[in-house]
């Protein structure tokens, strides 16, 4: 198990390499740069900057020297946020990101899988066909909807809520940006469930156990939630990875100061480092979270070893 | 088997009148019409039918096991109590304790994500109530009840660390672990090798004389019928035929579908092909190796030698069968002779060496070298129709052919194989097995092969169906000087179809030799051991 571990972190070397690679050469084909933006700008003071951050030397020298600075820990500074590295950024965006994120993936999970496995002990009854309708709905309206109806509803009408901020973290200030991002992955996660669900209930061994005379409990949870757990799990790695590095439009809409807005903020403006941090960043969650979710598929399926 | 007490005969089960109905999207469909059936202590009751005879259902209704689709009415009584009015919890008090019951599928029966220990030890401790630590010890009692070697370790064995026969042996030791009154076995032999099938109805035999329990056999192998059962049940389309004795029913079958179950063997043997009948397809020292793991940071990969130095001479109009059980290699000898697979060794079709022939050099050959396959659900598309299907075959051999004359050839094949040539605009689904099995025939024949590899092509269908299909196939190679390997490993089938046979275990060859002998003088032990296991199921064809 632990061989297999250190095999697969071995592995991430190379496509961590790769991801870095492309993502540096693809940035710098598109067109401009990043003090283009910047009205006002006296040709000579551009040059200057230009020259600070040895955006004049060839290409390659340059990736030579993001790869030197990447292996030495530092991201390098933010171009368009000149008084932070990249690395203060994420310090200080990350964790919110990571709390909202972890938040929303919990409560699909939770709710998502409850849902599903309601619906697929009552197929083609009511509460199956409102499961589905209520997953279609949560799937189907983006979030730039739902959020300001919950900004709209709870925040403003009912006042229950605040209709933004961070608040320094408080409780009620993270309810509304987590249910927004919560709401279609309890929808994905239902649907998954469902399926995976019936599927599991029609399989030989819980015939078995109903034939022993098995309590309904121990057919449904011990025998048939086991195994139908399984497809909820390998789409918990990339979810994760994905929730866990911020969303744009949710911290958007609630001006929550996490990382989510920094891709594409970085991306539009050509902050080259920050756009190849949020890169690297992504990749590592993604990378971690895969392993774990595949170590974790050991853990409930016997059948599955890595030795 | 039974030892049922001849005086009073006390019926513990009673079946009235039950009728099992499906919703399907086609309506309403009645797999059970109104059947009575009586099961007393103690003793063997067998209900024989074909697939879709309704006999499986009629058990899974008395179990409410039925899928949600499916509803029950009529009685099903348990010593005076009606099974289907009971509320579940009732219900619960009365499966896996006083009835209980084994399946077809022994490797997809238990559940894969828990030890063979926790899954026997749940019902002994829900029906009995006992502590983890006895219910551990009745476990261990139960595994060498049914003779698991080393219990121990095996309570702490996944099911997918099993062999078929043994999950068979878990399975019907979960369903004897709180002694109960009947057993329901539902065809719990046929998806293992018949060595193992024959040691597994040995079990329940000794099972049944110590422990005392009724038995009802759900089956379609009449071998297990004659040599178990007391009783008798013939089913057809959802009625009860035909009851009675086992011994009075098959010496003195009233029922024509009866007489037809009983005639239903394969018959008739093949003459070898005439001693200067050229040889086709040949191997020599043909081997495959299968490469298990390994790869990148993967370490040394395990080697499997499924074919091992094997050497075959097909002669024209010639039968081989390839005898073996699941495991021995025998399909994938006939995989690699066809070069679907890489193997080592020479294999030579007509006078030209193959051995080497890439995709590229394969393909105009491929056309005198056809395969059949053993699942006549899934080798056809589902998207084609039949016409499509069976002409495919010519778009890549006789690209010149007009789709007119691809037609006129496609309707020869299908009256070759005694299908109406109108089921060319018709799609695979709306076939039977044994109707799907002569499309997979007639794809293959319209291509007028030397060479067709049959892979298990009876397996999948009903007794009377693999006559036909027997039958069929006979009249193919006389026709057309065809040479058939007959890959199986039901020996019934293999005896009325080759005229050689080569028995295979573990990748190698045990014996070889003309039909007759085999049959008669098998000198090998593994040889005997495959005759005796199956030989019940061959000896009691009646004369009608």
């Amino acid at each position: 198990m632990l061989r297999y571990v250190f095999r697969r972190l071995l592995t991430a070397i190379p496509t961590l390499f790769v991801i870095v690679t492309v993502a540096f050469f693809l940035i710098r084909v598109a067109p401009g740069g990043p003090f283009n933006q910047e009205r006002g700008l006296s040709p000579e003071i551009r040059a200057n900057l230009e020259a600070q951050f040895g955006l004049n030397d060839p290409l390659w020298l340059q990736y030579v020297h993001y790869l030197g600075n990447l292996l030495r820990g530092s991201f390098g500074p933010s171009y368009n946020l000149p008084d932070f590295t990249v690395t203060e950024l994420f310090a200080k965006g990350l964790p919110i990101s990571v709390q909202i994120g972890t938040s929303a993936l919990v409560l699909a999970l939770l709710l998502g899988s409850i849902l599903g496995t309601i619906a697929a002990l009552n197929q083609n009854k009511l509460a199956d066909y409102s499961v589905i309708a209520l997953a279609t709905a949560g799937s189907t309206i983006p979030t730039f909807v739902t959020a300001p109806v919950i900004q709209l509803v709870f925040g403003l009408s009912w006042k229950l809520l605040p209709i933004g901020g961070w608040g320094d973290g408080a409780l009620i200030n993270k309810v509304g940006p987590v249910l927004t991002l919560a709401l279609p992955q309890i929808a994905i996660v239902a649907r998954l469930m469902r399926g995976s669900m019936i599927e599991s209930l029609r399989s030989h061994h819980i015939r078995t156990a109903r034939a022993l005379g098995l309590s309904d409990w121990s057919v449904v949870v011990k025998h048939a939630l086991r195994g139908a757990v399984l497809p909820i799990v390998s789409f918990t790695g990339p979810a994760a990875a994905a929730l866990l590095t911020g969303s744009i439009i949710v911290e958007t809409i609630f001006s929550i100061p996490g990382v989510g807005r920094y891709f594409v903020d970085a991306a539009l403006n050509r902050d080259y480092t920050l756009v190849m941090g949020t890169v690297v960043v992504i990749a590592l969650f993604t990378i971690v979270f895969n392993l774990i979710v595949d170590l974790l598929y050991a853990v409930v399926d016997p059948r599955v070893r890595y030795d | 088997m039974g030892t049922a007490d001849m005086t009073a005969p006390e019926t513990i089960l009673s079946v009235k009148d039950l009728r099992v109905r499906f919703q399907t999207l086609d309506g309403t469909v009645e797999a059970v019409k109104g059947i009575n059936i009586k099961v007393n202590a103690g003793e063997t009751v067998a209900v024989v039918g074909e697939s879709g005879s309704g006999k499986s259902q009629t058990m899974m209704a008395a179990m409410s096991l039925l899928s949600s689709n499916g509803e029950a009415t009529g009685q099903v009584d348990y010593r005076g109590r009606n099974l289907l009015e009971m509320t579940k919890s009732e219900l619960n008090k009365v499966r896996g304790r006083k009835i209980s019951m084994i399946f077809q599928e022994p490797m997809t029966s238990l559940d894969p994500l828990y030890t063979i220990g926790n899954q026997l030890m749940e019902p002994i401790r829900r029906h009995r109530g006992l502590s983890a630590p006895a219910a551990r010890e009745e476990a261990l009692k139960l595994l060498r009840l049914v003779h698991i070697p080393d219990p121990e370790r095996r309570m702490k064995s996944y099911p997918h660390e099993m062999s078929g026969g043994q999950r068979q042996r878990v399975m019907i030791a979960m369903a004897l672990a709180n002694d109960p009154d009947i057993l329901i076995a539902d065809e719990p032999t046929t998806a293992l090798d018949v060595t193992i099938q024959a040691q597994i109805l040995m079990l329940l035999a000794e099972l049944q004389r110590k422990l005392g329990m009724a038995i009802v056999f759900i089956t379609h192998d009449l071998g297990i019928v004659r040599r178990f059962a007391d009783r008798v049940y013939v089913m057809r389309q959802g009625e009860v035929v035909e009851e009675g004795q086992a011994e009075a029913l098959f010496a003195n079958p009233q029922h024509a579908y009866t007489r037809m179950l009983l005639a239903a063997e394969p018959t008739g043997s093949k003459a070898p092909p005439p001693a200067n009948s050229p040889v086709l397809l040949e191997g020599r020292n043909v081997e495959v190796v299968f490469k298990i793991g390994g790869g990148f940071l993967g370490g040394e990969p395990l080697m499997l030698r499924a074919v091992d130095k094997i050497s075959v001479r097909l002669k024209r109009n010639q039968t081989i069968g390839i005898v073996g059980e699941s495991g021995s290699g025998k399909s994938t000898l006939g995989r690699a002779l066809l070069r679907l697979l890489p193997s080592d060794g020479v294999i030579r079709f007509g006078d030209r060496d193959i051995s080497e022939a890439d995709r590229q050099a394969m393909r105009p050959l491929r056309r005198e070298l056809q395969l059949v396959f053993q699942d006549p659900f899934g080798s056809l598309s589902p998207r084609m129709t039949v016409g499509q299907v069976i002409t495919e075959g010519l778009l890549v051999h006789e690209p010149s052919l007009t789709g007119k004359q691809r037609d006129q050839r496609a309707v020869e094949a299908l009256r070759e194989v005694g299908l109406d040539p109108n089921a060319r605009n018709r799609y695979p689904h709306e076939f039977s097995g044994g109707q799907r099995q002569r499309i997979a025939i007639a794809r293959a024949m319209i291509l007028m092969p030397k060479v067709v590899v049959l892979d298990e092509p009876t397996s999948a269908l009903d007794r009377s169906v693999q006559k036909q299909i027997v039958e069929l196939l006979r009249k193919l190679q006389a026709d057309h000087e065809l040479s058939y390997l007959f890959i199986s490993h039901d020996l019934a089938v293999v005896r009325a179809m080759a005229d050689y046979i080569i028995v295979m275990k573990q990748g190698k060859i045990v014996e070889e030799g003309p039909t007759q002998e085999i049959f008669d003088n098998p000198r090998e032990a593994y040889t005997q051991t495959l005759m005796n296991a199956a030989i019940d199921s061959t000896r009691f064809r009646i004369s009608a």
